[in-house]
């Protein structure tokens, strides 16, 4: 049988939004207090949802100890406590929440093949939150 | 079609361990949840049920009715009860998050009149949760 299985984590990390293609009148306008040179940061909550059918040996979708060792892996230790602007993929690309979502998409989809990802849901404050779910539509 | 969520909270114990595998093989599948006198959790149960709105009522369901199932197949059977000993689904499967959500649509879908079975979301704790839609 099918289920869902959902994990949250939490990182801490700062950004600035600010793109090249825009004049600094029109960051100004689109990011607003975002735009601040000296950045700010938050903490990030991402929540993973991956599926399977569960094992009828060991009752998992799957092993929740490698589903955690990855995300601390790969996930948190590569964006905690860190700049993302100084990250490669921030460096051409505005560290927006929405882009972030993607891209730990794409890590978990690219490494982690213990169970089907679903979706991954990436809150910035408690007040928003953004997910994706690669190219699938259905979000349940 | 609307969607309505009813939450409860039950307390329960459980151990992980399974017959077929070796000591050390429990122990490595199951760490720390396969200690036998068991741990207890917090669980959060949000059952979300389907259906159109009935003109008369303005219901998709009786949420009383809804609330006093989910206490009788459910939060009787298993809050503050050793799951692994007191709840026969558990007594051949592992009480995982994944079984446990399992064996609730099990004990509700075919207990609720008007509103079909959408959702059973079991939080074991904030920080993880299980979805089962019947899906087989």
């Amino acid at each position: 049988m099918k289920a869902y299985l959902s994990r949250r984590y939490l990182f801490s990390a700062s950004h600035r939004l600010h793109s090249e293609a825009m004049s600094e009148a029109e960051n100004q306008s689109t990011y607003g207090k975002c735009n601040n040179p000296h950045g700010h940061g938050h903490n990030y909550i991402v929540e993973v949802t991956v599926s399977g059918p569960v094992d009828e040996k060991t009752g998992m979708v799957c092993n929740l100890t490698d589903l955690d060792g990855f995300i601390e892996r790969e996930v948190l230790a590569r964006y905690g406590h860190e700049n993302l602007n100084t990250i490669k993929e921030f460096t051409n690309e505005v560290p927006t929440t929405e882009n972030l979502c993607i891209q730990i998409y794409e890590i978990v989809q690219r490494g982690f093949h213990s169970a089907h990802l679903e979706r991954v849901r990436l809150e910035e404050t408690m007040m928003n939150s953004f997910e994706y779910a690669g190219k699938s539509e259905a979000l349940r | 079609m609307v969607y309505l969520t009813r939450k409860a909270e039950f307390s329960a114990s459980h151990y992980y361990h399974n017959p077929a595998f070796s000591p050390e093989e429990n122990r490595r599948i199951f760490g720390k949840c396969n200690n036998p006198n068991g741990h207890g959790h917090n669980y959060t149960l949000e059952v979300t049920v389907k259906g159109e709105v009935d003109p008369r009522s303005g219901f998709v369901v009786d949420l009383k009715q809804l609330k006093e199932v989910m206490h009788r197949e459910v939060l009787d059977a298993m809050d503050h009860r050793f799951l692994n000993k007191e709840v026969p689904e558990f007594t051949h499967q592992v009480p995982t998050t994944e079984n446990i959500a399992i064996a609730i649509w099990q004990r509700l879908s075919t207990k609720l009149d008007r509103a079909k079975l959408h959702r059973v979301r079991v939080y074991e704790t904030s920080d993880l949760f299980v979805d089962f839609y019947g899906e087989a």
